[in-house]
Protein backbone atom coordinates (compact mmCIF):
# COMPACT_ATOMS: atom_id res chain seq x y z
CA UNK A 1 0.00 0.00 0.00
CA UNK A 2 1.50 3.24 -1.04
CA UNK A 3 -0.42 6.67 -0.38
CA UNK A 4 -0.27 9.72 -3.01
CA UNK A 5 1.93 11.34 -1.10
CA UNK A 6 4.79 8.79 -0.65
CA UNK A 7 4.67 8.26 -3.91
CA UNK A 8 4.47 12.14 -4.99
CA UNK A 9 7.70 12.78 -2.08
CA UNK A 10 9.42 9.92 -4.24
CA UNK A 11 8.81 11.62 -7.40
CA UNK A 12 10.19 15.17 -6.06
CA UNK A 13 13.23 13.22 -5.04
CA UNK A 14 13.91 12.13 -8.68
CA UNK A 15 13.42 8.38 -7.22
CA UNK A 16 9.96 7.79 -8.86
CA UNK A 17 10.00 4.15 -10.25
CA UNK A 18 7.57 4.74 -13.90
CA UNK A 19 6.88 1.98 -16.15
CA UNK A 20 4.47 2.69 -19.52
CA UNK A 21 1.40 0.83 -20.04
CA UNK A 22 2.81 -0.79 -22.92
CA UNK A 23 5.94 -2.07 -20.57
CA UNK A 24 4.17 -2.94 -17.25
CA UNK A 25 2.55 -6.33 -18.13
CA UNK A 26 5.76 -7.90 -19.22
CA UNK A 27 7.51 -6.77 -16.05
CA UNK A 28 4.75 -7.86 -13.57
CA UNK A 29 5.21 -11.47 -15.49
CA UNK A 30 8.70 -11.72 -14.31
CA UNK A 31 8.76 -9.94 -10.88
CA UNK A 32 5.20 -10.52 -9.64
CA UNK A 33 2.56 -9.20 -8.50
CA UNK A 34 3.33 -8.28 -5.22
CA UNK A 35 7.06 -7.34 -5.97
CA UNK A 36 6.12 -5.37 -8.72
CA UNK A 37 3.47 -3.23 -6.71
CA UNK A 38 6.05 -2.25 -3.87
CA UNK A 39 8.79 -1.29 -6.46
CA UNK A 40 6.94 0.71 -9.38
CA UNK A 41 5.01 3.95 -8.41
CA UNK A 42 3.40 4.87 -11.76
CA UNK A 43 2.19 3.44 -14.73
CA UNK A 44 1.69 6.01 -17.35
CA UNK A 45 -1.53 5.54 -20.03
CA UNK A 46 -2.05 7.50 -23.08
CA UNK A 47 -4.00 8.22 -26.48
CA UNK A 48 -3.83 10.02 -29.48
CA UNK A 49 -7.44 10.24 -31.53
CA UNK A 50 -9.94 12.32 -33.01
CA UNK A 51 -11.95 13.84 -30.01
CA UNK A 52 -14.47 15.67 -31.70
CA UNK A 53 -15.92 17.53 -28.37
CA UNK A 54 -12.93 19.38 -28.09
CA UNK A 55 -12.37 23.37 -28.14
CA UNK A 56 -11.29 26.27 -26.21
CA UNK A 57 -11.50 29.44 -25.13
CA UNK A 58 -10.01 32.53 -25.87
CA UNK A 59 -9.75 36.00 -24.33
CA UNK A 60 -8.61 38.38 -26.57
CA UNK A 61 -8.33 41.64 -24.13
CA UNK A 62 -9.66 44.84 -25.20
CA UNK A 63 -9.32 47.15 -28.08
CA UNK A 64 -9.25 50.89 -28.14
CA UNK A 65 -12.54 51.81 -28.48
CA UNK A 66 -13.94 48.79 -27.43
CA UNK A 67 -16.05 45.73 -28.59
CA UNK A 68 -18.38 43.69 -27.36
CA UNK A 69 -18.01 40.69 -29.36
CA UNK A 70 -21.62 39.65 -30.37
CA UNK A 71 -20.45 37.45 -33.82
CA UNK A 72 -16.89 36.22 -34.48
CA UNK A 73 -14.36 34.39 -36.58
CA UNK A 74 -11.22 33.20 -36.22
CA UNK A 75 -9.67 32.20 -39.90
CA UNK A 76 -13.30 32.75 -40.96
CA UNK A 77 -14.18 29.95 -38.36
CA UNK A 78 -17.22 30.91 -36.21
CA UNK A 79 -16.40 31.12 -32.62
CA UNK A 80 -19.54 31.24 -29.79
CA UNK A 81 -19.27 34.58 -28.89
CA UNK A 82 -22.70 34.66 -26.01
CA UNK A 83 -20.46 34.91 -23.26
CA UNK A 84 -18.58 38.28 -21.78
CA UNK A 85 -17.44 40.90 -24.42
CA UNK A 86 -14.05 39.72 -25.77
CA UNK A 87 -14.03 35.80 -24.36
CA UNK A 88 -15.53 33.21 -27.23
CA UNK A 89 -15.40 29.60 -27.69
CA UNK A 90 -13.62 27.93 -30.28
CA UNK A 91 -14.95 24.16 -31.45
CA UNK A 92 -13.23 21.55 -33.17
CA UNK A 93 -15.95 20.66 -35.52
CA UNK A 94 -16.85 24.11 -36.68
CA UNK A 95 -16.41 24.18 -40.75
CA UNK A 96 -14.72 27.59 -42.13
CA UNK A 97 -16.97 29.68 -42.95
CA UNK A 98 -18.37 28.87 -46.88
CA UNK A 99 -17.26 25.30 -46.72
CA UNK A 100 -19.60 23.54 -48.95
CA UNK A 101 -19.65 20.73 -46.17
CA UNK A 102 -21.32 17.95 -48.29
CA UNK A 103 -23.38 20.01 -51.44
CA UNK A 104 -20.72 18.14 -53.30
CA UNK A 105 -20.14 14.70 -51.54
CA UNK A 106 -18.34 13.72 -50.06
CA UNK A 107 -17.05 17.13 -49.21
CA UNK A 108 -13.22 17.49 -48.48
CA UNK A 109 -13.28 19.49 -45.40
CA UNK A 110 -10.19 20.54 -45.59
CA UNK A 111 -10.14 23.45 -42.94
CA UNK A 112 -11.92 24.18 -39.84
CA UNK A 113 -11.91 24.52 -35.95
CA UNK A 114 -9.44 21.46 -35.16
CA UNK A 115 -6.83 22.74 -37.50
CA UNK A 116 -7.40 26.78 -35.95
CA UNK A 117 -6.75 25.45 -32.56
CA UNK A 118 -3.58 23.56 -34.24
CA UNK A 119 -2.05 26.69 -35.74
CA UNK A 120 -2.76 28.45 -32.30
CA UNK A 121 -0.67 26.41 -30.57
CA UNK A 122 2.08 26.23 -33.35
CA UNK A 123 2.05 29.92 -33.08
CA UNK A 124 1.07 31.21 -36.19
CA UNK A 125 -0.25 34.31 -36.65
CA UNK A 126 -4.33 34.64 -37.20
CA UNK A 127 -7.25 36.61 -38.57
CA UNK A 128 -10.04 37.64 -36.00
CA UNK A 129 -13.29 39.58 -37.65
CA UNK A 130 -15.57 40.22 -34.80
CA UNK A 131 -18.94 41.75 -35.11
CA UNK A 132 -21.07 43.95 -32.92
CA UNK A 133 -24.53 45.89 -32.34
CA UNK A 134 -22.84 48.81 -30.57
CA UNK A 135 -23.49 49.61 -26.64
CA UNK A 136 -22.56 52.87 -24.53
CA UNK A 137 -20.06 51.25 -23.15
CA UNK A 138 -18.53 48.89 -25.90
CA UNK A 139 -19.20 51.21 -29.32
CA UNK A 140 -17.06 49.31 -31.68
CA UNK A 141 -19.24 47.64 -34.15
CA UNK A 142 -16.90 45.91 -36.91
CA UNK A 143 -12.70 44.98 -35.94
CA UNK A 144 -10.67 43.04 -37.84
CA UNK A 145 -7.09 42.17 -36.52
CA UNK A 146 -3.97 39.83 -36.56
CA UNK A 147 -3.20 37.67 -33.70
CA UNK A 148 -0.92 34.93 -32.54
CA UNK A 149 -1.69 32.92 -29.43
CA UNK A 150 1.10 35.07 -27.42
CA UNK A 151 -1.07 37.91 -27.93
CA UNK A 152 -3.71 36.45 -25.76
CA UNK A 153 -4.69 37.01 -21.90
CA UNK A 154 -5.96 33.31 -22.09
CA UNK A 155 -6.10 30.02 -24.64
CA UNK A 156 -7.56 27.36 -22.27
CA UNK A 157 -8.69 23.76 -23.65
CA UNK A 158 -12.15 23.03 -22.58
CA UNK A 159 -12.50 19.68 -23.70
CA UNK A 160 -16.35 18.23 -22.95
CA UNK A 161 -15.27 14.39 -24.06
CA UNK A 162 -11.85 12.92 -24.32
CA UNK A 163 -10.55 9.73 -23.94
CA UNK A 164 -13.59 7.01 -24.51
CA UNK A 165 -12.80 4.12 -22.39
CA UNK A 166 -13.03 2.00 -25.04
CA UNK A 167 -14.75 2.34 -29.26
CA UNK A 168 -16.51 0.56 -31.60
CA UNK A 169 -15.04 -0.97 -35.07
CA UNK A 170 -16.70 -0.22 -37.90
CA UNK A 171 -17.30 -1.61 -40.90
CA UNK A 172 -19.91 -0.92 -43.78
CA UNK A 173 -23.04 -3.87 -44.81
CA UNK A 174 -24.37 -1.79 -47.51
CA UNK A 175 -23.38 -1.64 -50.99
CA UNK A 176 -21.88 1.56 -51.63
CA UNK A 177 -18.77 3.68 -49.83
CA UNK A 178 -19.24 5.62 -47.00
CA UNK A 179 -18.12 8.09 -45.50
CA UNK A 180 -18.13 8.45 -41.16
CA UNK A 181 -16.35 10.19 -38.15
CA UNK A 182 -14.87 6.29 -38.52
CA UNK A 183 -13.26 7.06 -41.70
CA UNK A 184 -14.15 5.87 -45.23
CA UNK A 185 -15.87 2.73 -45.40
CA UNK A 186 -15.65 0.43 -48.17
CA UNK A 187 -18.91 -1.11 -49.53
CA UNK A 188 -19.70 -4.88 -48.63
CA UNK A 189 -18.45 -4.91 -44.75
CA UNK A 190 -14.53 -4.84 -47.08
CA UNK A 191 -12.46 -2.91 -44.50
CA UNK A 192 -12.99 -1.89 -40.62
CA UNK A 193 -11.86 1.05 -38.73
CA UNK A 194 -11.37 1.25 -34.98
CA UNK A 195 -9.84 4.11 -33.00
CA UNK A 196 -8.92 3.26 -29.14
CA UNK A 197 -5.10 2.93 -27.87
CA UNK A 198 -6.29 -0.27 -26.39
CA UNK A 199 -4.25 -1.54 -23.52
CA UNK A 200 -2.25 1.83 -22.97
CA UNK A 201 -5.38 3.44 -23.25
CA UNK A 202 -5.85 5.68 -20.00
CA UNK A 203 -9.65 4.41 -18.54
CA UNK A 204 -8.90 1.03 -19.95
CA UNK A 205 -6.23 0.50 -17.10
CA UNK A 206 -8.72 1.97 -14.88
CA UNK A 207 -11.43 0.19 -15.66
CA UNK A 208 -13.16 0.65 -12.69
CA UNK A 209 -12.14 4.61 -11.95
CA UNK A 210 -10.28 3.68 -8.85
CA UNK A 211 -7.70 6.31 -9.46
CA UNK A 212 -8.69 8.77 -12.79
CA UNK A 213 -11.16 10.84 -11.22
CA UNK A 214 -12.27 14.63 -11.24
CA UNK A 215 -8.80 16.04 -9.94
CA UNK A 216 -6.40 14.11 -11.32
CA UNK A 217 -4.13 15.73 -13.62
CA UNK A 218 -3.32 14.85 -16.85
CA UNK A 219 -0.64 15.55 -19.76
CA UNK A 220 -2.89 17.49 -22.29
CA UNK A 221 -1.00 17.66 -25.37
CA UNK A 222 2.03 18.59 -23.32
CA UNK A 223 0.59 21.31 -20.93
CA UNK A 224 -0.51 19.65 -17.30
CA UNK A 225 -4.38 19.92 -17.34
CA UNK A 226 -6.64 18.40 -15.30
CA UNK A 227 -9.81 16.50 -15.22
CA UNK A 228 -12.49 18.89 -14.39
CA UNK A 229 -15.80 16.47 -14.64
CA UNK A 230 -17.29 13.02 -15.91
CA UNK A 231 -17.01 13.44 -20.04
CA UNK A 232 -20.16 13.92 -21.81
CA UNK A 233 -21.76 10.56 -22.13
CA UNK A 234 -20.18 9.12 -19.85
CA UNK A 235 -21.84 5.88 -19.06
CA UNK A 236 -19.69 3.44 -16.67
CA UNK A 237 -23.40 0.78 -16.40
CA UNK A 238 -22.37 -1.24 -19.09
CA UNK A 239 -21.59 -4.78 -20.29
CA UNK A 240 -18.24 -6.09 -19.14
CA UNK A 241 -15.19 -8.94 -19.87
CA UNK A 242 -14.98 -11.10 -16.81
CA UNK A 243 -11.96 -9.29 -16.37
CA UNK A 244 -14.27 -5.99 -15.79
CA UNK A 245 -13.42 -4.38 -19.12
CA UNK A 246 -16.20 -2.55 -20.87
CA UNK A 247 -17.23 -3.73 -23.80
CA UNK A 248 -18.47 -0.07 -24.82
CA UNK A 249 -18.19 3.15 -24.88
CA UNK A 250 -18.48 2.92 -21.69
CA UNK A 251 -16.26 6.19 -19.76
CA UNK A 252 -15.32 9.59 -20.73
CA UNK A 253 -13.46 12.37 -19.39
CA UNK A 254 -13.94 16.36 -18.91
CA UNK A 255 -10.21 17.72 -19.74
CA UNK A 256 -8.81 20.90 -19.33
CA UNK A 257 -5.59 22.55 -19.84
CA UNK A 258 -3.34 25.77 -20.81
CA UNK A 259 -2.70 25.90 -24.56
CA UNK A 260 0.10 28.06 -24.48
CA UNK A 261 2.13 25.73 -22.72
CA UNK A 262 1.21 22.14 -25.77
CA UNK A 263 2.96 21.19 -28.03
CA UNK A 264 1.66 20.99 -31.41
CA UNK A 265 2.85 18.17 -32.76
CA UNK A 266 0.05 16.84 -30.57
CA UNK A 267 -2.76 19.00 -30.93
CA UNK A 268 -3.51 18.12 -34.89
CA UNK A 269 -6.57 19.27 -36.99
CA UNK A 270 -8.48 16.36 -38.85
CA UNK A 271 -10.40 16.31 -41.78
CA UNK A 272 -12.87 13.62 -42.06
CA UNK A 273 -13.73 13.08 -46.32
CA UNK A 274 -17.56 13.21 -46.33
CA UNK A 275 -17.97 13.80 -42.89
CA UNK A 276 -16.19 17.04 -41.34
CA UNK A 277 -13.16 18.30 -39.28
CA UNK A 278 -12.24 17.31 -35.73
CA UNK A 279 -9.46 17.69 -33.21
CA UNK A 280 -6.56 15.02 -33.09
CA UNK A 281 -5.03 15.46 -29.41
CA UNK A 282 -2.58 13.75 -27.53
CA UNK A 283 -3.37 12.74 -23.26
CA UNK A 284 -1.34 11.03 -21.00
CA UNK A 285 -2.34 9.88 -18.05
CA UNK A 286 -0.21 8.47 -14.82
CA UNK A 287 -1.70 5.72 -12.50
CA UNK A 288 -0.33 5.75 -9.26
CA UNK A 289 0.42 2.41 -8.04
CA UNK A 290 -1.62 2.60 -4.91
CA UNK A 291 -1.78 -1.65 -4.54
CA UNK A 292 -1.88 -4.50 -6.21
CA UNK A 293 -5.33 -4.09 -6.92
CA UNK A 294 -4.43 -1.07 -8.79
CA UNK A 295 -1.25 -2.59 -10.69
CA UNK A 296 -2.91 -5.58 -11.88
CA UNK A 297 -5.57 -3.48 -13.86
CA UNK A 298 -2.75 -2.15 -15.46
CA UNK A 299 -1.84 -4.89 -16.51
CA UNK A 300 -4.44 -5.59 -18.61
CA UNK A 301 -3.05 -6.70 -22.25
CA UNK A 302 -4.97 -6.39 -25.83
CA UNK A 303 -5.73 -9.37 -26.09
CA UNK A 304 -8.20 -8.89 -23.22
CA UNK A 305 -10.09 -6.12 -24.58
CA UNK A 306 -12.81 -6.79 -26.36
CA UNK A 307 -14.86 -4.00 -28.65
CA UNK A 308 -17.79 -4.08 -30.46
CA UNK A 309 -18.30 -4.40 -34.22
CA UNK A 310 -20.94 -2.07 -35.65
CA UNK A 311 -22.22 -1.79 -38.97
CA UNK A 312 -22.20 2.37 -40.18
CA UNK A 313 -24.11 1.24 -43.34
CA UNK A 314 -27.68 0.83 -41.58
CA UNK A 315 -27.31 -0.30 -37.97
CA UNK A 316 -25.47 2.90 -36.43
CA UNK A 317 -26.89 5.52 -38.39
CA UNK A 318 -30.61 4.01 -37.60
CA UNK A 319 -29.49 3.90 -33.35
CA UNK A 320 -30.83 -0.02 -33.85
CA UNK A 321 -27.79 -0.37 -31.24
CA UNK A 322 -27.38 -3.86 -33.12
CA UNK A 323 -23.30 -5.25 -32.43
CA UNK A 324 -22.41 -8.08 -35.33
CA UNK A 325 -19.98 -9.22 -32.93
CA UNK A 326 -16.78 -8.56 -30.61
CA UNK A 327 -12.80 -8.40 -31.61
CA UNK A 328 -10.05 -8.19 -29.24
CA UNK A 329 -7.91 -5.70 -29.87
CA UNK A 330 -4.45 -8.20 -30.54
CA UNK A 331 -6.97 -9.01 -33.69
CA UNK A 332 -7.45 -5.66 -34.63
CA UNK A 333 -3.63 -4.44 -34.72
CA UNK A 334 -2.31 -7.65 -36.32
CA UNK A 335 -4.20 -5.58 -39.31
CA UNK A 336 -7.14 -8.66 -40.63
CA UNK A 337 -9.99 -9.51 -38.43
CA UNK A 338 -12.24 -12.56 -39.66
CA UNK A 339 -15.69 -12.16 -39.26
CA UNK A 340 -18.41 -14.64 -40.08
CA UNK A 341 -15.72 -16.32 -42.18
CA UNK A 342 -14.36 -13.20 -43.97
CA UNK A 343 -11.16 -11.78 -43.54
CA UNK A 344 -11.37 -8.19 -43.61
CA UNK A 345 -8.14 -5.66 -43.38
CA UNK A 346 -8.39 -3.28 -40.37
CA UNK A 347 -6.96 0.59 -40.40
CA UNK A 348 -7.28 2.90 -37.03
CA UNK A 349 -7.76 6.77 -36.86
CA UNK A 350 -6.08 6.18 -33.39
CA UNK A 351 -2.16 6.42 -33.36
CA UNK A 352 -0.47 3.60 -31.40
CA UNK A 353 2.54 5.17 -32.28
CA UNK A 354 1.85 8.89 -31.01
CA UNK A 355 0.36 7.29 -27.90
CA UNK A 356 3.53 5.60 -27.24
CA UNK A 357 5.48 8.55 -27.47
CA UNK A 358 3.05 10.18 -25.41
CA UNK A 359 3.06 7.60 -22.39
CA UNK A 360 7.24 7.42 -22.76
CA UNK A 361 7.42 11.73 -22.41
CA UNK A 362 5.06 11.59 -19.61
CA UNK A 363 7.26 8.93 -17.40
CA UNK A 364 10.60 10.68 -18.27
CA UNK A 365 8.90 13.85 -16.77
CA UNK A 366 7.78 11.82 -13.74
CA UNK A 367 11.07 9.95 -13.48
CA UNK A 368 12.55 13.98 -13.49
CA UNK A 369 10.25 15.63 -10.83
CA UNK A 370 8.89 17.36 -13.20
CA UNK A 371 4.74 16.53 -12.98
CA UNK A 372 3.59 15.57 -9.46
CA UNK A 373 -0.15 13.51 -9.39
CA UNK A 374 -2.97 14.68 -7.81
CA UNK A 375 -5.32 12.72 -6.28
CA UNK A 376 -8.97 12.93 -6.83
CA UNK A 377 -11.61 14.97 -5.31
CA UNK A 378 -14.45 13.07 -6.47
CA UNK A 379 -14.89 9.58 -7.97
CA UNK A 380 -16.09 9.29 -11.76
CA UNK A 381 -19.91 7.94 -11.61
CA UNK A 382 -20.16 3.96 -11.87
CA UNK A 383 -24.06 3.97 -12.37
CA UNK A 384 -24.85 5.59 -15.44
CA UNK A 385 -26.26 4.60 -18.47
CA UNK A 386 -26.30 5.87 -21.91
CA UNK A 387 -30.27 7.72 -22.64
CA UNK A 388 -31.04 8.20 -25.90
CA UNK A 389 -33.41 11.45 -27.52
CA UNK A 390 -36.84 10.94 -27.21
CA UNK A 391 -38.66 12.29 -30.24
CA UNK A 392 -42.14 13.98 -28.54
CA UNK A 393 -44.99 15.17 -29.70
CA UNK A 394 -45.16 18.59 -27.50
CA UNK A 395 -47.32 18.30 -24.39
CA UNK A 396 -50.94 19.13 -24.60
CA UNK B 1 21.95 -11.09 -72.41
CA UNK B 2 22.78 -8.82 -69.35
CA UNK B 3 20.34 -8.83 -66.49
CA UNK B 4 17.31 -6.40 -66.92
CA UNK B 5 16.15 -3.63 -64.04
CA UNK B 6 12.82 -1.93 -63.41
CA UNK B 7 13.32 1.73 -62.55
CA UNK B 8 10.33 4.22 -60.90
CA UNK B 9 11.17 7.11 -62.59
CA UNK B 10 9.15 10.87 -62.41
CA UNK B 11 9.71 12.76 -66.07
CA UNK B 12 8.97 16.48 -66.00
CA UNK B 13 8.41 17.72 -69.63
CA UNK B 14 8.78 21.55 -70.08
CA UNK B 15 6.28 23.53 -72.49
CA UNK B 16 7.75 23.10 -76.25
CA UNK B 17 8.55 18.70 -75.12
CA UNK B 18 5.37 17.80 -74.85
CA UNK B 19 4.33 17.17 -78.15
CA UNK B 20 7.36 14.70 -78.84
CA UNK B 21 6.60 10.71 -78.79
CA UNK B 22 9.76 10.44 -76.15
CA UNK B 23 8.21 7.31 -75.08
CA UNK B 24 7.85 5.45 -78.01
CA UNK B 25 11.44 5.95 -78.40
CA UNK B 26 12.29 4.30 -75.24
CA UNK B 27 10.52 1.13 -76.58
CA UNK B 28 11.56 1.43 -80.18
CA UNK B 29 14.97 2.05 -79.86
CA UNK B 30 16.77 1.34 -75.92
CA UNK B 31 13.99 -1.78 -75.81
CA UNK B 32 12.55 -0.75 -72.66
CA UNK B 33 9.31 -2.32 -71.00
CA UNK B 34 7.49 0.86 -70.16
CA UNK B 35 4.34 0.85 -67.49
CA UNK B 36 3.23 4.81 -67.44
CA UNK B 37 1.23 4.71 -63.58
CA UNK B 38 0.24 8.41 -64.05
CA UNK B 39 0.76 11.30 -66.45
CA UNK B 40 -0.99 15.07 -66.86
CA UNK B 41 -0.59 17.26 -69.05
CA UNK B 42 -1.29 21.15 -67.52
CA UNK B 43 -2.84 23.83 -69.77
CA UNK B 44 0.60 25.90 -70.20
CA UNK B 45 1.36 22.68 -72.26
CA UNK B 46 3.67 21.16 -69.37
CA UNK B 47 3.57 17.60 -68.83
CA UNK B 48 4.21 15.28 -65.60
CA UNK B 49 4.95 11.52 -66.06
CA UNK B 50 5.06 8.62 -63.78
CA UNK B 51 6.40 5.45 -65.07
CA UNK B 52 8.93 2.09 -64.34
CA UNK B 53 11.05 1.20 -67.32
CA UNK B 54 12.07 -2.26 -67.51
CA UNK B 55 15.74 -3.36 -69.29
CA UNK B 56 19.41 -3.37 -69.00
CA UNK B 57 21.01 -0.94 -66.93
CA UNK B 58 23.10 -0.20 -70.32
CA UNK B 59 19.71 0.73 -71.83
CA UNK B 60 18.33 2.57 -69.31
CA UNK B 61 21.65 4.76 -69.46
CA UNK B 62 21.41 5.48 -72.77
CA UNK B 63 17.62 6.01 -73.18
CA UNK B 64 18.04 8.51 -70.32
CA UNK B 65 21.00 10.09 -71.94
CA UNK B 66 18.31 10.69 -74.75
CA UNK B 67 15.28 12.02 -72.77
CA UNK B 68 17.92 14.60 -71.40
CA UNK B 69 18.65 15.79 -74.70
CA UNK B 70 14.91 17.25 -74.95
CA UNK B 71 15.30 19.39 -71.96
CA UNK B 72 13.33 16.18 -70.02
CA UNK B 73 13.96 16.05 -66.09
CA UNK B 74 14.33 12.99 -64.64
CA UNK B 75 13.07 12.40 -60.90
CA UNK B 76 15.02 8.80 -60.27
CA UNK B 77 12.74 8.48 -57.09
CA UNK B 78 9.73 8.26 -58.84
CA UNK B 79 7.50 10.41 -56.28
CA UNK B 80 4.24 11.32 -57.71
CA UNK B 81 3.23 10.56 -54.19
CA UNK B 82 4.44 12.11 -51.77
CA UNK B 83 4.14 11.57 -47.78
CA UNK B 84 5.54 13.68 -45.62
CA UNK B 85 6.36 12.04 -42.05
CA UNK B 86 6.49 15.34 -40.05
CA UNK B 87 2.86 15.56 -40.86
CA UNK B 88 1.69 11.47 -40.84
CA UNK B 89 0.56 10.40 -37.14
CA UNK B 90 1.11 7.19 -38.19
CA UNK B 91 -3.06 6.36 -37.17
CA UNK B 92 -2.77 3.73 -40.48
CA UNK B 93 -6.00 5.12 -41.51
CA UNK B 94 -4.60 4.87 -45.27
CA UNK B 95 -3.22 0.86 -45.04
CA UNK B 96 -6.64 -0.49 -45.76
CA UNK B 97 -7.14 2.11 -48.56
CA UNK B 98 -3.88 1.52 -50.16
CA UNK B 99 -4.35 -1.20 -53.08
CA UNK B 100 -0.38 -2.56 -53.17
CA UNK B 101 0.42 -2.46 -49.51
CA UNK B 102 2.77 0.52 -50.70
CA UNK B 103 1.40 1.95 -47.07
CA UNK B 104 1.95 -0.56 -44.21
CA UNK B 105 2.58 -1.14 -40.27
CA UNK B 106 6.28 -1.17 -40.82
CA UNK B 107 6.62 -1.64 -36.85
CA UNK B 108 3.72 -4.20 -35.75
CA UNK B 109 5.00 -2.82 -31.77
CA UNK B 110 4.79 0.13 -32.54
CA UNK B 111 2.29 0.65 -34.96
CA UNK B 112 4.45 2.81 -37.32
CA UNK B 113 3.49 3.17 -40.56
CA UNK B 114 6.00 3.33 -43.41
CA UNK B 115 6.02 4.44 -47.46
CA UNK B 116 7.53 2.18 -49.95
CA UNK B 117 7.70 4.31 -53.15
CA UNK B 118 8.69 1.79 -55.35
CA UNK B 119 5.05 -0.11 -54.73
CA UNK B 120 3.35 2.71 -55.18
CA UNK B 121 1.00 2.61 -58.02
CA UNK B 122 -0.30 6.50 -57.94
CA UNK B 123 -4.12 5.51 -57.27
CA UNK B 124 -4.43 8.52 -54.98
CA UNK B 125 -6.68 6.79 -52.23
CA UNK B 126 -4.13 7.93 -49.92
CA UNK B 127 -4.55 11.65 -50.85
CA UNK B 128 -8.07 11.65 -50.29
CA UNK B 129 -8.41 9.23 -46.88
CA UNK B 130 -5.17 10.95 -44.89
CA UNK B 131 -7.16 12.56 -42.17
CA UNK B 132 -3.67 14.89 -41.33
CA UNK B 133 -2.82 15.40 -45.04
CA UNK B 134 0.09 13.94 -44.65
CA UNK B 135 -0.02 12.30 -48.79
CA UNK B 136 0.33 14.78 -51.46
CA UNK B 137 0.26 14.45 -55.29
CA UNK B 138 3.56 16.19 -56.83
CA UNK B 139 1.57 17.50 -59.46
Amino acid sequence: MKTYQQINDRIESGKAVVLTADEIMDYVDKKGLAATAKEVDVVTTATFGPMCSSGCFLNFGHSRPKIRMSEAWVEDVLVYTGIAAVDVYLGATQLRHGDPANMYHPGEFRYGGGHVIEDLVAGKTLQLFALSYGTDCYPLRELRTYFTIDDLNQAVMVNPRNCYQNYNVAVNDSDKTIYTYMGTLDPNRKNANYCSAGQLSPLLNDPFYEVIGVGTKVWLAGAHGHVYAEGTQHAGACERTPGGIPKSGAGTLALTGDMKQMRPEFVRGVTLRGYGVSLALGVGIPIPILNEDVLKRTCVRDRDIMTPVVDYGHEYPQNTGKVITYVSYEQLRSGRIEIEGKEISVGSLSSYYKALQIANLLADEIKRGEFILAEPIEPLAKDKKMKPLLMRKKPS
Amino acid sequence: MSETVTRKLMLFFPKCECEKPIIYHLVKDYNLVVNVYRAKVTPEEEGYLVLDVTGTEEDIDKAMAFVRTFNVSINYSGKGVVRDEEICTHCGHCITHCPTDALYIADQARREVGYSEAKCIECLACIRVCPFNACASAF
